[in-house]
């Protein structure tokens, strides 16, 4: 000792930096890992450390982590990390590289987590060719949950769902994401490396530092697949597993370049970096000033509304915007409001409700049983609606009459063809408007300053504007003359 | 120094509380100059230690260990001709 302690030494290998000092993991073992010996995760966590040390990124690195054994990513390295929904990491990876273009964004995932659950994320972020870096770790198993076959394990090969081994009758054939991805156009660089002895895991080390570099250097998708022991669930020794890499699995999964086009690919422009949040609003047309001042038409104090009406038709009649308009006039007069429409698939045609509540006091909830008012744009709607409304309630039907059968005595009906009235005011798709109109004289709560905002905050073009407005004023008349007792 | 008392070009530093015992490094090390321990670590582990003598300072023991700081390779800092000092350099980060 006495003669070793005259020679000085340097570090040549030691922790990286990326790694945190300690681990903020349970109890007294924030000094190590949580990986069972010989996991091939540690290995691939050291080269992808290693490469943020060499390409001094620390700093802007966002590592976004899988579902699986290597879930943990965010306790080991000290950068930016995201744990995303399993097989979702290069969704989220996309979404973290497009808003923050400057930062490097590696996803990490597992063969569970990237060839089963994530298959489509994977393709589709490989097909764009996203400008992240993925390290795929395929140990053909799903190691956390105990040993469930994987897409990835091989034929013949025994887990807890295949326990006479994989056959390809039954499970298919082992699948080969990387080849898989490689037929794909936009990929820059795709390799499968493994962790089978030195020579391999120098190699591995080459990969991923690549793959990172070239995220770096703005070239596109790159995707390294890391063939990687799992001595606890294939119940071998570390050597045992690290030798079963190199003689058997690698016979199913070959190593190699699949894709490189490192040197012919140019670097991307960056996208436009994500807006700032504070000027969301602004994009939006929510900022302050966009909003209407206070309550600028605000009811009269005292007064109590409690509103609850339905409105029914056809598919693009207009049944959701006449809604939308009465819920946002509510709102534009200080009144709580919800709106809840109700649609099938069809853009057109088929059927088309909504719910819409104006109160004075706090909604309990958005659904309307029992309306006080129901706007009816066609005859089924009538039909199907007709016998909700509240007793004393009214009936707003666009039609020439009610139909004879329907008529109930409780109610208050305004029958009308409103689609000719529209179209003699110039548009028969004003219906809803004049609709609207009428409804809203019965009504009598809202402002009709309130109305005129929310018609122009819901309607963008002039022409329609002034249209609906005529068509308002033409359903205020119709009430009005219809029962001028209601007035007042 | 002089060729008569030549010392081993690495040395190798195992934190005996991160190692696990797997024997990945064992079976990396090239001039075999690692081994298991025969008492064991608080945690129950049989580790790795250094033997004493032939490390070179390769890495290769390193890069094989799952864990991120249980090895730490040292190198032997030295003094002599800058291109002998520069070939101990490149020689260890293979």
């Amino acid at each position: 000792m006495s003669s070793e302690a005259a020679i000085e030494y340097e570090v040549a290998q030691g922790r990286a930096k990326a790694f945190y000092p300690r681990f903020e993991r349970k109890d007294e073992l924030q000094h190590q890992t949580h990986y069972c010996p010989g996991c091939g995760h540690g290995i691939v966590h050291k080269m992808l450390a290693r490469a943020i040390d060499e390409l001094g990124i620390q700093d802007r690195t966002i590592l976004v982590g899988p579902v699986g054994c290597s879930v943990f990513t965010y306790y080991y390295f000290e950068v930016g990390n995201v744990q995303a929904a399993h097989g979702r990491a290069p969704a989220v990876a996309t979404a973290m590289k497009r808003s923050r273009p400057q930062s490097v964004v590696v996803a990490y995932q597992g063969d569970g987590d990237l060839s089963a659950i994530g298959s489509a994320e994977i393709l589709h972020t490989a097909n764009r060719g996203e400008n992240i870096t993925v390290i795929f770790v395929n140990n053909a198993i799903y190691s956390m949950t105990g040993g469930q076959a994987a897409p990835t394990t091989l034929l013949g090969q025994k887990s807890t769902t295949t326990p006479d081994g994989r056959s390809a009758a039954t499970e298919g054939y082992p699948l080969h994401m990387s080849e898989l991805l490689a037929t794909l156009e936009a990929p820059v660089y795709i390799e499968r490396v493994a962790l089978g002895d030195n020579k391999q895991i120098a190699q591995a080390g080459k990969a991923i530092r690549r793959a990172v570099q070239n995220q770096v250097r703005g070239l596109g998708f790159s995707l390294i697949e890391v063939l990687s022991p799992c001595p606890t669930i294939w119940k071998m020794s570390a050597v045992d597993a690290q030798r079963w890499v190199r003689e058997v699995m690698e016979k199913t999964f070959p190593l190699g370049v699949l894709r490189d086009r490192t040197k012919d690919a140019a670097p991307k422009a960056l996208p436009p970096a994500a807006p700032a949040l504070e000027e969301i609003p602004r994009i939006l047309g929510v900022a302050e000033q966009d909003l209407p001042a206070g309550n600028a038409h605000a009811m009269e104090p005292g007064r109590d509304v409690d509103l609850e009406v339905r409105i029914a038709g056809f598919g693009g009649q207009g049944v959701l915007l006449l809604g939308e308009v009465l819920a946002e006039a509510g709102l534009d007069a200080g009144l709580e409001v919800s709106w809840l429409p109700s649609y099938g698939p069809e853009m057109r045609s088929g059927t088309s409700n909504c719910h819409v509540r104006l109160s004075s006091r706090p909604i309990d909830s958005p659904l309307v049983a029992a309306p006080g008012i129901l706007v009816a744009m066609n005859e089924p709607s009538l039909r199907k609606f007709d016998h909700s409304v509240r007793a004393g309630g009214w009936v707003i039907y666009n039609g020439e009459a009610f139909p004879e059968d329907c008529v109930r005595q409780d109610l208050h009906v305004l029958a009308a063809p409103f689609t000719q009235l529209a179209d003699e005011l110039g548009d028969a798709r004003a219906s809803n408007m004049i609709m609207l109109g009428a409804l809203l004289e019965i009504a009598g709560a809202l402002p009709g300053a309130s109305v005129d905002a929310a018609l122009r905050r819901l309607v963008k073009n002039s022409r329609w504007v002034e249209l609906d407005l005529r068509a308002l004023e033409r359903g205020r008349a119709l009430l009005k003359h219809s029962f001028p007792e209601v007035i007042g | 120094m002089t060729e008569a008392t030549k010392h081993d070009r690495g040395q190798l530093r195992i934190d005996r509380d991160e190692c696990k015992g797997c024997g990945l490094c064992i079976e990396a090390c090239p001039p075999k100059a690692i081994r298991l321990s025969e008492g064991l670590n608080h945690y129950g582990y049989r580790t790795a230690e250094y033997a004493g003598a032939g490390c070179t300072a390769c890495g290769i023991c390193f890069m094989a260990c799952p864990e991120p700081g249980a090895i730490t390779v040292l190198r032997v800092i030295v003094h002599r001709a800058v291109g002998v000092a520069a070939e101990g350099i490149s020689c260890a980060s293979n």
